[in-house]
């Protein structure tokens, strides 16, 4: 029997120990191919046999709605937007990562504290600040990360929507006047930051520069590995959904 | 956006209120801003909860009670950050008196009476400068408990504290709740030395109190207005 732990305290009234799903996160840039890698790994997992439930980020009911209105005037300072987002998160984590742990689904999510930390970072959040305000995450059994280089990121970024997006090119911090030098910078700047994290919480790193396909054996080769270690055995004790 | 490390001396003076619902703190800091204006001085005023853009989610959240104790944590200081950086600090540079009506003591009297880890609490609002003067406004527990209930035929989901399942009768959880949260502005008081006011006394008797403390610990000529040029 699995069950989970936080980082740090875990939140009001969670039980971590009492979690026994799966909880894989997948991590990247905007661009790196997520959603698509994501998307093939949940109907992979429900072919075989394995109740999947997913999340991402800004997609609260609390506060999704009220964060797209002021990414779009840029009103709210850095801090404001660091504390919505922490808001955001940890609603889906107590009402739906949470109850589909309990259930014993699989829970993969894309992206999870490390980009909305990164991202912080670089407007100068305080990094003992930022651990504190999320140190009650649920620590994943897994976290894949896609790295892709930043010129192959400009290409499918333009590519796919003909144009870079204002934040995920980092304007609101003034780094250059051209969108594409911005892009260029404030990626780099991130990818220094996920480097970090990587170090400190244990990432594994898969190349994104290559086929969709191959990027896939390689992220369900390791899902296998999760699922064995964590279900293994688990059905003689009558299985994920014994006790509802 | 650094936390505790970067608290240099600001012109400005800060002096929040604090206590339990029906203290009749906010009726102080209104009677402390109108002879502060009278005075001529430069005064800003702010209020717990009020940030226009943050609001929306709050109702939302509360409306729905969709809100766990640390949705609801984060949801307030989300709330107080967006004041803090963009009214509080700033009037602090330019050399104003804030006054504030609740401040982040609040949060961690309700925030941690429904649980949320207190060390946690105080991390997260470790960016915030502390304030000058805190008052907090003592009275009985049925003190305050009939102020609010005598006028008030409903009561709030959350202002009962009905999310904490304490009791299934509003008023009888509102009693619990306030309870503990008073208990928690007890445990503060000497955490973070403020000044303690009796509000069981006339309203008009405190607010001499609260006038003569604060000419006395602020230097209030400092904060008169420039006359036109």
């Amino acid at each position: 029997m699995s069950g989970k732990r936080c980082y740090g305290r875990p939140p009001a009234g969670v039980d971590p120990g009492g979690l026994r799903g799966a909880l894989i996160v997948v991590e990247g840039p905007d661009a790196s191919g997520r959603s698509t890698q994501i998307a093939l790994l949940g109907e992979w997992l429900e072919e075989r046999g394995y109740a999947v439930e997913q999340v991402g980020l800004k997609r609260s009911r609390l506060v999704a709605p009220t964060l797209d209105r002021a990414q779009e005037g840029n009103v709210l300072s850095p801090r404001t937007m660091t504390l919505f987002y922490a808001t955001d998160f940890y609603d889906q984590l107590e009402n739906r990562i949470v109850p589909a742990l309990r259930g014993g689904y699989v829970v993969l999510a894309d992206r999870y504290i490390y980009t909305l930390m990164a991202r912080a970072t670089v407007r100068g959040a305080d990094p003992e600040w930022l651990r504190t305000l999320y140190s009650m995450a649920l620590v994943p059994d897994a976290v894949v990360f896609l790295r892709v280089s930043a010129a192959r990121l400009v290409e499918r970024t333009l590519k796919a929507r003909a144009s870079l997006d204002y934040w995920e090119s980092g304007m609101d911090l003034g780094l250059a006047r051209s969108w594409y030098d911005s892009f260029v910078i404030y990626q780099r700047r991130i990818r220094a930051v996920y480097a970090e994290l990587q170090r400190e919480y244990g990432f594994e790193v898969v190349n994104g520069n290559r086929s969709v396909a191959a990027i896939q054996r390689d992220l369900r080769t390791r899902v296998c590995a999760v699922l064995a270690d964590l279900f293994e055995g688990m059905d003689e004790g009558g299985g994920p959904d014994a006790s509802g | 956006m650094s936390a505790a490390g970067a608290r240099r001396e600001l012109p400005g003076r800060l002096v929040a209120v604090e206590g339990l619902d029906g203290s009749g703190k906010s009726t102080q800091v209104r009677l402390l801003h109108r002879w502060l204006d009278g005075l001529g001085l430069k005064v800003f005023f702010s209020e717990w909860n009020s940030s226009v853009l943050v609001k929306e989610a709050t109702r939302k959240g509360k409306r729905r009670q969709l809100l766990t104790p640390t949705t609801f944590s984060l949801i307030h200081a989300t709330d107080f950050a967006d004041r803090y950086e963009r009214q509080i600090l700033p009037m602090l540079e330019a050399g104003y008196l804030v006054l504030c009506d609740r401040y982040m003591f609040t949060a961690f009297a309700r925030d941690g009476m429904r649980g949320c880890d207190p060390g946690w609490l105080r991390r997260l609002y470790a960016f915030a400068h502390p304030p000058d003067i805190t008052f907090y406004f003592r009275l009985p527990l049925e003190t305050a408990l009939g102020r609010i209930l005598a006028g008030r035929p409903r009561l709030k989901w959350f202002e009962a504290g009905m999310d904490l399942g304490l009791s299934a009768d509003p008023r009888e959880s509102f009693r619990l709740f306030q309870g503990g949260v008073m208990a928690q502005y007890e445990r503060m008081t000497d955490e973070f030395g403020f000044t303690v006011l009796d509000a069981t006394r006339s309203i008009h008797r405190q607010q001499e109190v609260v006038r003569s403390i604060v000419a006395e610990r602020l230097d209030l000529a400092r904060f008169r207005q420039r006359r036109g040029r």
